[in-house]
């Protein structure tokens, strides 16, 4: 199982019948594990690896610090759940250190991120205060490289 | 000046390496897609590299004692005990070399007198036969079969001994065809050679990737260890190709003169490179294990793709090659890559370069990742429906 998962994190397009071969399995198990995985919701998604910098899309990404209160019944998770329903939010998780929820946020521009911080996560019940951080170029990411392809130095033969 | 007159007459007289024979056609093609290079495609783990780094900030850029740090020595022969058991004496038994091809040299050196045969199992590695000629000695070839997993076999040693036999040379795992020895099968080889005055090479340098089960020492045996220069180094398993690092261990006396060779002809090894190999060394098994790992799964791919496309080939358990048969193709090892690469700009190694048993097949490597060779074994397929070869 994990052996597939690992397989699947570092190319997830590889087919069945590759992923069987190269762990020694059926096809059939590989498929069954999968839906399994899927079903049980380990498996979340499968999406690509893009470098927006590459595009012509303007984006800015920015990562927010938010310190907040917890609720009396749901903790941190109330008000985290309200946040990650905002389109704009890429991710939320739970921090431990010096603030609670880091929130990775995407918009059109520092402007677009700035009012939305502003606007949309500040006014919001049990934020108690927002440190944000503009992403300026990222070199990793999931374990890939963002700067520019290494080429096979070795020699031909 | 007549150079052909000045120059060693043996040097001259040995076929350069085939390895590289279509290394100038590849070279001026676009986009060639190779399989035929024999180094990992990873680069040395970073903890590794940054002990060579940590080594040179610190300004220790002297030269080693002869035989190599000693506290790699030790790291070795802690090394070799925890994997195979067996005790070396750091002091007077482990030599540490500019790769493992410089300890093959001098144990040639050291071992041969003129005239004396060397047993060289074939298909192998390009080095051996060479040396053994530069070094007074007779290279004797003892061809394995694909029938018998390209392994040796104890039938073929004791047919080739003669009393001028000294060493036996035991490749394993093996280049180019990832065949491993198991231990039933070295128990026989050693049941011919005890009793004799015959020493054992013992190259050992895919010995950390075979899959599926581990590899068997020839030292392990009994009576073996006495008898044995085992060859080893850094270059495969921790994917350190160019930092030129490999060891020797051995019998304290043989050692000692492998040593005063490697004294003469090196000084020592680089000192950055052995600073960086005792960090290999001591803690670099997880990172051996998880590339392992990544080489098993090609090595499964490129089997299976191979074989679907009628290039047949016995499962290779060791080192990252796998050595398919191109004989239902019609053509030889040589027309088969020459063709491959100017068709479809695939490079693979021709089998012969590996010894004439080698004729038939072709070397691939599977030291790329997933995406390239699936790219490279769909040319292949390309290449023979086009020539009208598919199964």
């Amino acid at each position: 199982m994990e052996k597939l998962l690992n397989l699947l994190d570092t190319n997830a397009r590889l087919t069945v019948e590759q992923m069987a071969v190269m762990l020694d399995m059926s096809e059939e198990a590989v498929a069954a594990q999968i839906a399994r995985l899927e079903a049980d919701g380990v498996i979340r998604g499968y999406k690509p690896l893009i470098d927006w910098e590459k595009t012509d899309r303007e984006l800015v990404t920015a990562i927010i610090d938010l310190q907040i209160a917890p609720s009396k019944n749901k903790g941190f998770d109330a008000l985290a759940e309200t946040i990650t329903a905002f389109d704009e939010v890429e991710s939320v998780t739970l921090m431990s250190g010096g603030y609670d929820l880091s929130v990775k946020l995407t918009g059109k521009s520092f402007r677009d991120v700035a009012m939305f911080v502003h606007k949309r996560l500040s006014p919001l019940d049990g934020v108690l205060s927002t440190a944000t951080h503009f992403v300026l170029k990222t070199y990793k990411e999931r374990g890939v490289l963002f700067t520019d392809e290494k080429k096979d130095e070795r020699g031909l033969v | 000046m007549n150079y052909d007159k000045l120059l060693n007459t043996t040097l001259q007289g040995l076929k350069p390496s085939g390895i590289r024979k279509f290394f100038d056609i590849a070279a001026e093609m676009d986009e060639v897609i190779s399989l035929s290079v024999g180094e990992p495609d990873f680069a040395t783990p970073w903890h590794i590299r940054q002990e060579g780094i940590h080594t040179l900030e610190k300004g220790r850029t002297w030269y080693s004692p002869n035989a190599g740090l000693l506290a790699l020595r030790e790291a070795i022969a802690g090394y070799v005990r925890r994997h195979s058991g067996v005790e070396y004496d750091p002091k007077s038994e482990v030599l540490v070399t500019v790769g493992g091809s410089e300890a093959i040299d001098l144990a040639f050196r050291a071992l041969l007198n003129p005239g004396d045969e060397v047993l060289i199992p074939e298909p192998s590695f390009v080095c051996y036969e060479p040396l053994t000629r530069m070094a007074g000695g007779v290279a004797v070839p003892l061809v394995t079969r694909v029938e018998d997993e390209f392994r040796l076999t104890a039938e073929a040693v004791k047919a080739a001994i003669t009393p001028r036999t000294k060493l036996l040379v035991l490749p394993f795992p093996n280049n180019p065809t990832g065949a491993i020895m198991e231990r039933e099968h070295l128990e026989e080889i050693a049941a011919v050679l005890r009793g004799t005055d015959i020493m054992v090479l013992s190259d050992e340098i895919y010995g950390e990737l075979t899959y599926g089960r581990e590899h068997v020492s020839i030292t392990t045996l009994e009576g073996m260890q006495e008898r044995t220069v085992l060859v080893s180094g850094f270059s495969k398993a921790f994917a350190m190709t160019g930092w030129r690092l490999g060891y020797a261990c051995g019998p304290a006396p043989v050692m000692k003169m492998l040593t005063k060779l490697h004294q003469f002809a090196i000084m020592c090894a680089p000192s950055t490179a052995q600073y960086a190999a005792i960090e290999a060394m001591n803690n670099g098994d997880a990172a051996v294990a998880s590339m392992r790992d990544e080489y098993n799964m090609r090595r499964r791919l490129t089997v299976d793709g191979l074989n679907k496309l009628g290039l047949t080939c016995f499962e290779p358990q060791g080192a990252f090659y796998v050595f398919p048969c191109i004989r239902s193709t019609g053509m030889t090892s040589e027309e088969f890559c020459g063709r491959l690469l100017k068709e479809k700009h695939v490079a693979v190694v021709p089998g012969n370069a590996f010894g004439e048993s080698g004729e038939g097949f072709v070397r691939i490597s599977y030291c790329y990742s997933v995406n390239h060779i699936t790219e490279a074994l769909k040319r292949i397929g390309e290449f023979l429906e086009e020539n009208g070869l598919c199964k």
